[in-house]
C-alpha cells in the first residue's frame, strides 16, 4: 500500500533529499519519495509494516531537520 | 525552520551592529564585541542547529557547515567577514524562503479550481452552505451564476453556460441544461442550476486534478535525480578537499601561512552546500507542470515532461485526436429495403456499440430505439457488430467482416468510412460516415514540425482510401492505414525499436480504445479528455480539451522547463566550481563564497518561476483558425 504523509516545518531542499535516502534504505521500505515542494512523504510498503516503517520514517525526519515533524496519514 | 518574521528583525540588527564595529575598528575591543554581538543575532539558531546536528550525528548539513566557516573565520580573526557570511547566508535564506512559498502559492493559485462550500438543498426548497466533502452521491446541490460546481453532478433543472477555463484552458463556455453532465471546477456563469451529485468529492473532477498535478513532481525527472546523487557525493568531497587544503600546504610549502590556507578552505565550507542545486531542478519542473495546468494540460510527473522534450516521432490516432470523431452519415446505398429501413436495422444492431460511427448511426435513425428489439450482440474489435433485430441477423461492419462472413459485397467508390450491413447472411446496403478534421489539426501538426519533430505518424483503423487524403492534408509522414486495435499497439511497438530512433516516441490519442497504446509509447497523450476517466488514467500528460494545438504547447513548455532546469544546473555548478579554483587560489573572498552559495540559489530560483508563465502564442488556435 502507499500511504502520503504531510511534513510540517521541512526547511532545506537538501536535508529532504538526505531524509528520502536515508527512509528508502530501510528494509521493507518499496518506495519512498519526500518531496520538498509539496512538503509530503509517499511511502510504499507492506500494510503489515506501514505503522513501524513511518515511526522509523518520522525519527529518521526530525534527527536530519529538528523542526521537522511528520504528520499522521492524510488518506 | 526559522520563521520569516523573526529574521526580519534580526537581519537589520545584525547588519547595523556589524556596520558600526566596523566603523568602531580603531577601539578594538568594542569593535569585537559589537561584532560578536551582531554573529549571535544572525546566527544563534544556526549554532545551535549545528550542535544538535552533531549531536545526532548530522554533519555534512548547511547549519553545521556556516557554523564551521564562521567559527573558524573567528579563530583566524576575520571578525568582520564571518560575521557577514552569517547575515547573508540568513538573509539568501529568508529570501530563499520566501520565493519557494511564493511559487508555491503561485502554483496552488494558478491550480485554484477548489470549491470551498457547496449549496445543499434540502427537500422543502431551503438551502444550506455545507463543505463539499460532506455531500455524498444523491444530493441535491444548487449552484447559482458566479458559483464554482463543487462536485460532479448530472442537471436536473436549470440551463446555463459553463466557464470551463480553469479545467481546459478554453475560452468558449459550454451550455449545459437538464439531464447534462456537470463537471466540478466549472463556473456557472448565466442560470441557476440544480444539480443531483454524482460522484463525491475525492472522486470529482476536481479533486482528481488537483492530485494528480501536485503528484506529479513525485516521479522525479532524471535530471533531479542525477543532481541529488550529485550532491549527495558533493558535499563531503568539497569538505574533505576543504581539510587537505587547510592543512597539507602549509605542511609542504615552505613559508606558506597557516591561517591564509584555513581561509582558502573557509570558502570550500562555505560553497560546499547542495541546496541551491537540490532545489532548482524539481522547482523548474514544478513552474513547468503549473504553467501547462493553466493550459487544461494536466502532466502526471517531471519525468514526463522530461521525456516529451526530446520527442521526435509523434504518432496520432486518427479518429477523435486529428479528427473530431464525430461522425455524419454522408450517403446511403440500400438494396431492396428502403434507406430508412436500412438505418433502423443498422442502429438498432449497433444500440449499446461505444464506436462513434455507430453513434452517427443511431443519431441518423429516424423512429426512436428499442432495446428490447436488440439481442445476443457481438462486438467485432475493429472489424463491427453481429446482433439479432426482430429475429433477424444483422451483421455491421467492414468489408473485411462481410468476407469472414462470406457475404459478396458490390465494389463501391468510398470517400469515408463505409459501413456495410448484412441481413440474414445477404447484402443489405451500406452507410457512408465521414468524419471532419479538427480546425486546428493542421495548425498543430505544422507547430510540432516547426520545433524539430522529425516524423508524424497516423495510425487508423479506417481504409488506406479514406485515410490518405486526410493525412496528405494535414501534412502526415507516415500513414498506416486498415488497422484493428491490436495491431495500433504492434506498430507502435515496431516504432520503438527502430535502430536509429534517438529522441522519444509520443502517441496521442482519445483515451477510449487505445489505452494499451498510450501506455507502451514513451510518452502517452491523451486528448479530449474531460470527463473521461478512462482517458486520464491511462495517459502520461492529459489534454482537457480536444484542441491539438495543445500538443505543440505541451512541447514548447517541456523544451522550456527542461532548459530551464539545465540553466540552472549549469549555472549552480560551475559559479560554485569557480569559487572553487579561486578559493583554492586565493583569490576568493568569503563574501564571493556566500553569494555563491545563497545568490545562486535565489537566482536559480527566480529563473524556475519563469516556467510558470504561460506563453501567449502558445494558447489555442481555435479563435485564430475557425
Amino acid at each position: 500500500m502507499t500511504a502520503a504523509m504531510k511534513i510540517k516545518n521541512l526547511g532545506c531542499a537538501n536535508c529532504a533529499a538526505k531524509m528520502e535516502r536515508k527512509i528508502n534504505a530501510l528494509p521493507g521500505v518499496k518506495a519512498a519519495r519526500v518531496n520538498f515542494l509539496t512538503q509530503k512523504l509517499t511511502l510504499e510498503a507492506e500494510e503489515a509494516s506501514m505503522d513501524s516503517l513511518c515511526r522509523q520514517a518520522a525519527a529518521i525526519i526530525s534527527s536530519i531537520e529538528p523542526d521537522a515533524v511528520l504528520l499522521q496519514k492524510t488518506r | 525552520m526559522k520563521t520569516l518574521t523573526k529574521r526580519i528583525v534580526r537581519i537589520p540588527l545584525a547588519l547595523a551592529l556589524l556596520v558600526l564595529g566596523i566603523l568602531l575598528s580603531h577601539n578594538k575591543a568594542l569593535s569585537i564585541s559589537l561584532m560578536m554581538l551582531s554573529y549571535f543575532i544572525a546566527g544563534a539558531d544556526v549554532l545551535w542547529y549545528a550542535v544538535q546536528g552533531i549531536l545526532r550525528g548530522q554533519v555534512f548539513d548547511e547549519n553545521f557547515l556556516m557554523s564551521l566557516a564562521t567559527v573558524g573565520a573567528i579563530i583566524i580573526g576575520e571578525y568582520p567577514e564571518a560575521v557577514a557570511v552569517m547575515v547573508f547566508y540568513q538573509t539568501g535564506e529568508m529570501f530563499q524562503d520566501y520565493a519557494v512559498d511564493k511559487s508555491r502559492r503561485s502554483i496552488a493559485q494558478a491550480m485554484d479550481l477548489r470549491p470551498d462550500t457547496a449549496n445543499l438543498l434540502h427537500q422543502d426548497g431551503s438551502t444550506s452552505v455545507v463543505d463539499p466533502e460532506d455531500l455524498a452521491v444523491g444530493d441535491l446541490i444548487l449552484v447559482r451564476p458566479g458559483e464554482k460546481i463543487p462536485l460532479d453532478g448530472v442537471v436536473q433543472s436549470g440551463e446555463s453556460q459553463l466557464d470551463t477555463a480553469a479545467l481546459t484552458g478554453e475560452a468558449l463556455p459550454r451550455s449545459v441544461r437538464t439531464g447534462d453532465e456537470a463537471l466540478s471546477g466549472c463556473v456557472n456563469l448565466t442560470g441557476v442550476l440544480t444539480i443531483k451529485v454524482s460522484k463525491p468529492f475525492d472522486q470529482s473532477t476536481v479533486s482528481r486534478i488537483l492530485e494528480m498535478v501536485e503528484n506529479a513532481t513525485d516521479k522525479k525527472s532524471k535530471q533531479e535525480a542525477f543532481i541529488t546523487r550529485f550532491s549527495a557525493v558533493y558535499t563531503p568531497a568539497v569538505v574533505i578537499l576543504a581539510l587537505l587544503l587547510a592543512f597539507v600546504p602549509p605542511l609542504l610549502i615552505p613559508g606558506a601561512v597557516l591561517s591564509d590556507w584555513v581561509y582558502r578552505a573557509l570558502n570550500f565550507l562555505v560553497v560546499s552546500c547542495p541546496c541551491a542545486l537540490v532545489i532548482s531542478i524539481p522547482l523548474a519542473f514544478f513552474g513547468g507542470i503549473g504553467g501547462a495546468s493553466r493550459l487544461g494540460i494536466l502532466t502526471k510527473g517531471s519525468n514526463y515532461l522530461e521525456m516529451l522534450a526530446k520527442a521526435d516521432t509523434f504518432v496520432f490516432d486518427k479518429t477523435g485526436t486529428l479528427t473530431q470523431g464525430r461522425f455524419s452519415i454522408s450517403e446511403v446505398q440500400a438494396v431492396m429495403l428502403s434507406k430508412e429501413v436500412l438505418i433502423d436495422m443498422a442502429a438498432q444492431a449497433e444500440i449499446h456499440s461505444l464506436h462513434p460511427i455507430a453513434a452517427a448511426i443511431r443519431e441518423a435513425a429516424q423512429t426512436p430505439l428499442d432495446p428490447v428489439r436488440t439481442a445476443e450482440v457481438r462486438e467485432m474489435p475493429g472489424g463491427g457488430v453481429l446482433a439479432v433485430v426482430d429475429g433477424k441477423q444483422v451483421l455491421v461492419g467492414n468489408a473485411r467482416l462481410m468476407e469472414s462472413h462470406g457475404i459478396a459485397v458490390p465494389r463501391q467508390e468510398q470517400r469515408g468510412t463505409l459501413s456495410l450491413v448484412a441481413i440474414d447472411g445477404q447484402y443489405a446496403g451500406s452507410i457512408q460516415v465521414e468524419d471532419r478534421v479538427k480546425p486546428c489539426a493542421k495548425e498543430a501538426l505544422r507547430r510540432l514540425k516547426a520545433q524539430g519533430v522529425k516524423s508524424l505518424v497516423m495510425l487508423t483503423g479506417d481504409s488506406p482510401q479514406s485515410a490518405e487524403p486526410i493525412a496528405k492534408e494535414l501534412g502526415i509522414d507516415v500513414l498506416h492505414a486498415g488497422l484493428l486495435p491490436q495491431d495500433k499497439v504492434i506498430k507502435l511497438e515496431a516504432l520503438l525499436e527502430q535502430p536509429n530512433r534517438r529522441g522519444s516516441l509520443v502517441f496521442a490519442g482519445d483515451g477510449v480504445n487505445d489505452a494499451p497504446v498510450l501506455a507502451r509509447a514513451d510518452v502517452g497523450f491523451a486528448m479530449g479528455a474531460l470527463g473521461s476517466d478512462a482517458a486520464i488514467e491511462a495517459a502520461d500528460i492529459v489534454i482537457m480539451n480536444d484542441d491539438p494545438c495543445k500538443m505543440a504547447a505541451a512541447l514548447t513548455i517541456a523544451r522550456r522547463t527542461v532548459s530551464i532546469a539545465k540553466q540552472n544546473a549549469v549555472f549552480a555548478i560551475s559559479v560554485k566550481v569557480l569559487v572553487l579554483i579561486l578559493s583554492t587560489l586565493g583569490l576568493s573572498t568569503l563574501w564571493m563564497a556566500v553569494f555563491a552559495d545563497v545568490g545562486v540559489a535565489f537566482l536559480a530560483i527566480l529563473n524556475a518561476m519563469r516556467g510558470l508563465k504561460v506563453p501567449q502564442d502558445q494558447l489555442a488556435c481555435a479563435a485564430k483558425n475557425p
